[in-house]
């Protein structure tokens, strides 16, 4: 089976001005679908929110549009958990700012996929 | 020789299995979308290579697959669904207003005449049309309009099922939803009119109700698009006028209850289903699976029992899990719960096991190839 996706294009080194680079890592089912390494490094605009991480996410691989927040909503997936630093940040809004570590590249964004049997 | 593909769609992925005509072996190509759920995979008559599949989980929701090659390689296609203007409210399982939602796809119906115009049925239940090969789609809003405050879910949840096209006349169309009932649209889903009556549903307060039966599946030869066949909940059913009126025809049939309906490929008065015990017990009656065969249209009903298990078999085959195919004599197969895949060339005389233990079958299409 092939796939659309990939490793997104390569940049200049280094985030430009008002960019953050961040680093994140996608559900196994996510990464298939998108045929995306274990991890990905994103450049998201200032402020580095939650919300600017997967906007990135879906910008990079439009394929995935509709499988970590749902469409009609805009809504994160019932399933769908987003965790840093040890913490969930899943049930923060949005606009909420990423952790510095996180936002600096030296923690990673996780997306995960709830355990729920199945 | 002609070679057959079959499209099956399993509760961890797709696996597309060849043969090259003689139907007795068969190469297994997959999974595809290993750990996905896929509903229904389906090419296009016009252009086999053409398929789409439809796969979700409970935590990515729908993504909805294309491939141009017969199954080698897919791309995403569009994964919007969006109900048309305000979706108000259906019945929930308690009898309370409940607010539309798109969960998945459950069937696809491509055009007999062009691989880029095709259906799609919906839970909650919904048409919808892709004149773009999948890329976007728009919902038939019509469909809903009508009765739909009224519908209520099944067990497997309020779902889009069945969509028959009339090859000679495509404004004329055919949808089943579960448990709502069955739907006939003249002028290509710009409005349509429930097809129930005649039917009995005890579950329901009005047995004779025009909406609420639960119909699993309808069947139809394509050179007799009037004449359509229906397992309900309990009771398979036919209709000659269209689906304006349904009678009886369960006949000597050890249980009507079941989920799958086909007509064969060049008998429109042959017709198969596969019995299970009741709505409780989704078992063949007396652990043997047969699948049951009249020749009459109905009401006269024979066992098909060669190759089949006959002893401690407690599986079931789902209402997309059966399918027949073109060749003379005409090939039939079906998937069960257990994973399974069963095949006849001989229209049901003799079965043979395809080899190969695959997740539960959820759909099953069957494709002759030049």
């Amino acid at each position: 089976m092939t796939k659309e996706g990939g490793s997104p294009p390569a940049g200049p080194a280094g985030p430009g001005k008002g960019e953050r680079e961040v680093r994140v890592s996608l559900p196994g089912h996510l990464r298939n679908l998108a045929d995306a390494p274990p991890e990905v490094a994103l450049r998201i605009p200032e402020p580095a929110t939650i919300g600017a991480v997967v906007n990135a996410i879906e910008m990079t691989y439009p394929m995935l549009r509709g499988t970590i927040r749902e469409i009609e909503t805009g809504k994160r997936r019932a399933y769908i958990r987003y965790l840093a630093c040890g913490e969930d940040l899943s049930h923060r809004p949005e606009s909420t700012p990423l952790p510095e570590p996180v936002a600096s590249g030296q923690e990673v964004f996780n997306v995960i996929g709830a355990i729920s049997g199945g | 020789m002609p070679k057959v593909r079959l499209l099956l769609g399993t509760r961890k992925g797709a696996f597309i299995l060849n043969s090259k005509g003689n139907r007795k072996e068969w190469r297994v190509d997959g999974p595809h979308f290993g750990g996905w759920e896929v509903l229904h995979v389906q090419g296009s008559p016009a252009d086999p290579d053409r398929l789409y599949a439809s796969t979700w989980t409970d935590w990515h929701g729908q993504v909805i697959h294309r491939s141009e090659d017969g199954g080698r390689s897919w791309e995403v296609v569009g994964n919007e669904f969006a109900y048309e203007g305000e979706p108000g409210t259906h019945l929930w399982y308690d009898g309370t207003p409940h607010p539309w939602e798109f969960k998945r796809i459950w069937h696809f119906q491509v055009s007999p005449h062009d691989p880029d115009t095709l259906f799609a049925g919906a839970e909650d239940a919904a048409l919808f049309r892709s004149g773009d090969g999948g890329r976007s789609w728009r919902e038939l809003p019509a469909l809903r309009a009508q009765t739909g405050s009224e519908w209520q879910p099944g067990a497997g949840g309020l779902c889009l099922h069945t969509i028959l096209i009339d090859p000679g006349n495509p404004d004329r169309m055919y949808v089943a939803i579960s448990a709502a009932g069955a739907f006939r649209s003249d002028d290509g889903g710009a409005s349509w009119k429930v097809t129930t009556g005649g039917l009995e549903s005890e579950f329901l307060p009005k047995p004779e109700a025009e909406v609420g039966h639960c119909v699993h599946k309808l069947a139809m030869h394509p050179s007799r698009p009037d004449t359509l066949f229906m397992q309900k909940h309990w009771d398979v059913c036919r209709s000659d006028d269209a689906g304006d009126h349904w009678t009886e025809v369960s006949g000597n049939l050890p249980s009507d209850f079941g989920f799958p309906i086909a007509v064969h490929a060049h008998e429109p008065e042959t017709v198969y289903v596969v019995p299970i015990l009741s709505d409780m017990e989704h078992y063949p009656p007396d652990g043997r699976l047969r699948v049951y065969r009249s020749r009459t249209g109905g009401h006269e009903w024979e066992a098909l029992t060669r190759g089949l298990p006959q002893k401690d078999c407690f599986v079931n085959v789902l209402r997309d899990a059966f399918a027949v195919d073109t060749l003379d004599p005409c090939g039939i197969y079906f998937g069960t719960t257990g994973g399974q895949v069963y095949a006849s060339d001989d229209a049901g005389d003799h079965w043979e096991e395809i080899p190969g233990s695959f997740p539960r079958v959820l759909s099953v299409e069957a494709q002759v190839l030049p």
